[in-house]
């Protein structure tokens, strides 16, 4: 059994410790590019999201390495997720691609139905297992540390691109890691070198990005926007990461780590889950216009249902809060120099907005 | 020797050069087409003003913006190179300082900017469609025979305009046909296509903002007298178009390079209108992305390579 799993930025590093505990043979999609997204567009349905297609570009490409057996992540609606691994299982059959696919979702009647699929995957006694899981949380929680201080750093480089560098440096260190204790030493090792970059004395704008998960954390369907947004002498924040979904999903918060309270700052503009992450981008949005950023940056699937509810509110909590919202919709036809565009326009809008009180000049921008 | 700025807007359809005095006042400007060639457009551009203003004049700054800013800026020396909605949004404040509202109709882009106190609140640029803008207009124009020039008066001429589907400018031809067919005058219909525009910019650019006057109407689409009745009769306001709404975005990045007021500016002189300069391109096989590298070369030197995700052959080039 060669197991594979789609990509969602970072992730794969924590999927691979994990499943490699379990004492499965692990092939990693190659790293998204066009062609993973020109694969994935060409046998998807054109009116499907952007992870369905992405996620089939890095099946077909698995496949290539061998792989024949996907995990992928199911749901229980209103989110489209729900059954794309259906969808993709139907569409792999057709191209005459026989895979097992193992689908994680909430139990529709009993716990069980979790437990069945880990147990049909498992070949290693469990103690490994929990050591799996434990090292890859550790992994995690290592990677969105680092990725902090790369959000901060971005905007303050004096050589655009150094502390990008040191941050996949330190990913692929941090994949070869075996213990708690090369993690440490790979995560210090990083920190230190990002502590030496010189920087620039400038006070930057910060800009939230919330919306749905994937869209935020890949960046081939982001177009690389936090590193566009750092270059524009941004520093980025966002709620969601890798560990913090972890935490708040699978280990129902218990680990000390800030976690989504839509429930608390969403209403009273959205009052209940509307599927995927819809609820969490208005709370997102209110909680960190509330503390101080200057803009936030909504980022969806073209025809994501759940993000074009929390859209459609967005304008209300502008209104309130009088921090500006931008969403932006992403699909395999977004392009660049729009893109682009739109970033400066934002930033530029923000800035001005910030220094008007400072700068009464002629044109006040 | 007087000191001019000078602004660049490099659109997708027109080239427009603006060259400012000190006191900010338009000293000459130029507009010309594109026709997809931005670095001749640029030199024969600046070549025009030249001529016009004289050579006897030291450049204190240059500002680029449009859809060719980045080529524009490395291809003149530019001080500040800004994008199109901030470029327009300050020469719009700039003529009409009470200004709440502005409506840019280009050649494939129509923008809409909120402006509050004189700062930039909110904005939108049309996303997935370019039913409405100047391209469209032109090539109707085109199939009706009649000069773009032409258009706006006739329109005006209208005494019933038809109502024509304006959600797709293909569909929108395929009305037209059908209205010119069944022998409506073809002053109705053109008047119907500029509501139909209308209708489509404030639904899909406009939609959701909140659009109080003083509303300017700018960009080459504001010289059609027939899309500007259209948008006062839709909007219940006369909308305001600005002395030099063709050049606006050159205008306000003229404005930005004044107030950036460099000590020396970047501007690389006013030969730069006879130098070789050439673009090249080639796909890049470092990794799965196949970026297409785009250089810009001055002879056999490389000024400036753009394009790819990795910034290896970007920051190579970086002059």
């Amino acid at each position: 059994m060669k197991v594979t799993f789609p990509h969602m930025g970072n992730l794969w590093i924590v999927l691979k410790t994990l499943f490699t505990h379990l004492g499965l043979d692990v092939v990693v999609p190659p790293p998204c590019t066009k062609r993973t997204m020109e694969l994935g567009v060409r046998y998807a349905p054109e009116s499907a999201c952007l992870p369905l297609k992405v996620n089939l570009g890095n099946f077909l490409e698995a496949r290539e390495l061998g792989a024949d057996t996907i995990v992928m992540a199911g749901g229980v609606g209103p989110c489209r997720i729900g059954y794309y691994a259906a969808v993709q299982h139907e569409i792999l059959k057709d191209l005459g691609y026989e895979f097992d696919m193992v689908v994680f979702e909430p139990p529709d009647v009993h716990f069980s139905e979790v437990w069945d699929k880990i147990k049909y995957l498992n070949r290693r006694p469990w103690q490994e297992g929990v050591r799996g899981v434990i090292l890859a949380w550790q992994k995690a929680c290592a990677i969105d540390a680092l990725e902090q201080q790369l959000h901060r750093l971005r905007p303050l480089e004096e050589k655009p691109g150094q502390a990008d560098l040191i941050f996949r440096k330190a990913l692929e260190k941090i994949d070869e890691a075996n213990d708690r204790r090369s993690i440490k030493r790979v995560y210090k090792e990083a920190e230190s070198e990002l502590n030496n970059i010189h920087r620039r004395s400038i006070n930057p704008l910060r800009i939230a990005i919330v919306g749905e998960i994937y869209t935020v954390l890949e960046p081939l369907v982001n177009l690389d926007m936090e590193k566009r947004l750092g270059r524009l002498g941004v520093e980025v924040v966002r709620g969601l990461f890798i560990s913090r979904w972890i935490n708040d999903n699978l280990f129902k918060g218990i680990m000390p780590l800030p976690n989504h309270h839509p429930e608390k700052t969403a209403p009273p503009y959205l009052n209940h889950f509307v599927g995927g992450h819809g609820w969490d981008s208005v709370g997102d949005a209110v909680a960190f216009s509330r503390s101080g950023c200057d803009g936030v940056i909504q980022l969806a699937p073209l025809t994501c249902m759940p993000e074009i509810v929390a859209h459609s509110v967005m304008p209300s909590v502008q209104q309130d809060t009088g921090v500006p919202i931008m969403t932006i919709y992403l699909d395999e036809q977004t392009g660049e120099a729009g893109l682009q565009t739109r970033l400066e326009a934002f930033v530029d809008m923000i800035g001005r907005q910030k220094n008007n009180s400072l700068n009464k000049g002629i044109i006040n921008i | 020797m007087a000191t001019v700025y000078l602004g660049i807007d490099v659109g997708s359809v027109s080239t427009n050069v603006v060259a400012l005095d000190k006191q900010g006042e338009v000293l000459h400007s130029v507009y010309i087409r594109t026709h997809g060639q931005p670095i001749k457009a640029l030199q024969d551009g600046l070549r025009q003003l030249i001529s016009d203003l004289g050579k006897n004049i030291k450049v204190g700054g240059v500002g680029t913006t449009g859809s060719g800013r980045t080529l524009a800026a490395v291809l003149a020396g530019a001080d500040v190179v800004k994008n199109e909605i901030t470029a327009h949004a300050v020469a719009s404040s700039y003529l009409v300082p009470e200004v709440q509202t502005v409506i840019e109709i280009g050649g494939q882009d129509s923008k809409i900017i909120i402006l509050r106190n004189g700062v930039v609140t909110d904005f939108a640029m049309n996303t997935v469609c370019a039913a409405g803008t100047g391209s469209f207009l032109d090539q109707q124009a085109a199939r009706l025979g009649i000069p773009i020039e032409e258009f706006g008066a006739k329109a005006l001429n209208a005494k019933n305009a038809v109502r024509i589907a304006g959600r797709c400018a293909v569909f929108a031809e395929s009305d037209m046909i059908h209205k010119q067919q069944q022998g409506h005058p073809l002053e109705d219909i053109l008047a119907g296509l500029c509501e139909a525009l209308v209708r489509n910019y404030l639904n899909n650019v406009g939609k959701g903002k909140e659009i109080l006057a003083p509303i300017v109407f700018q960009g080459g689409v504001a010289a059609n007298d027939g899309m500007r009745q259209a948008f006062s009769k839709n909007l219940g306001v006369d909308v305001i178009v600005p002395k030099y709404y063709g050049v606006m975005g050159a205008f306000g990045s003229a404005l930005l390079a004044k107030e950036m007021y460099p000590k020396v500016s970047a501007f690389r002189g006013i030969d730069l209108t006879e130098r070789e300069f050439s673009t090249g391109g080639f796909e890049c096989s470092g990794c799965a992305n196949h970026c297409e590298i785009v250089e810009l070369k001055e002879g056999k030197k490389v000024l400036a390579r753009w394009g790819d995700r990795c910034g290896k052959w970007s920051n190579a080039a970086a002059v």
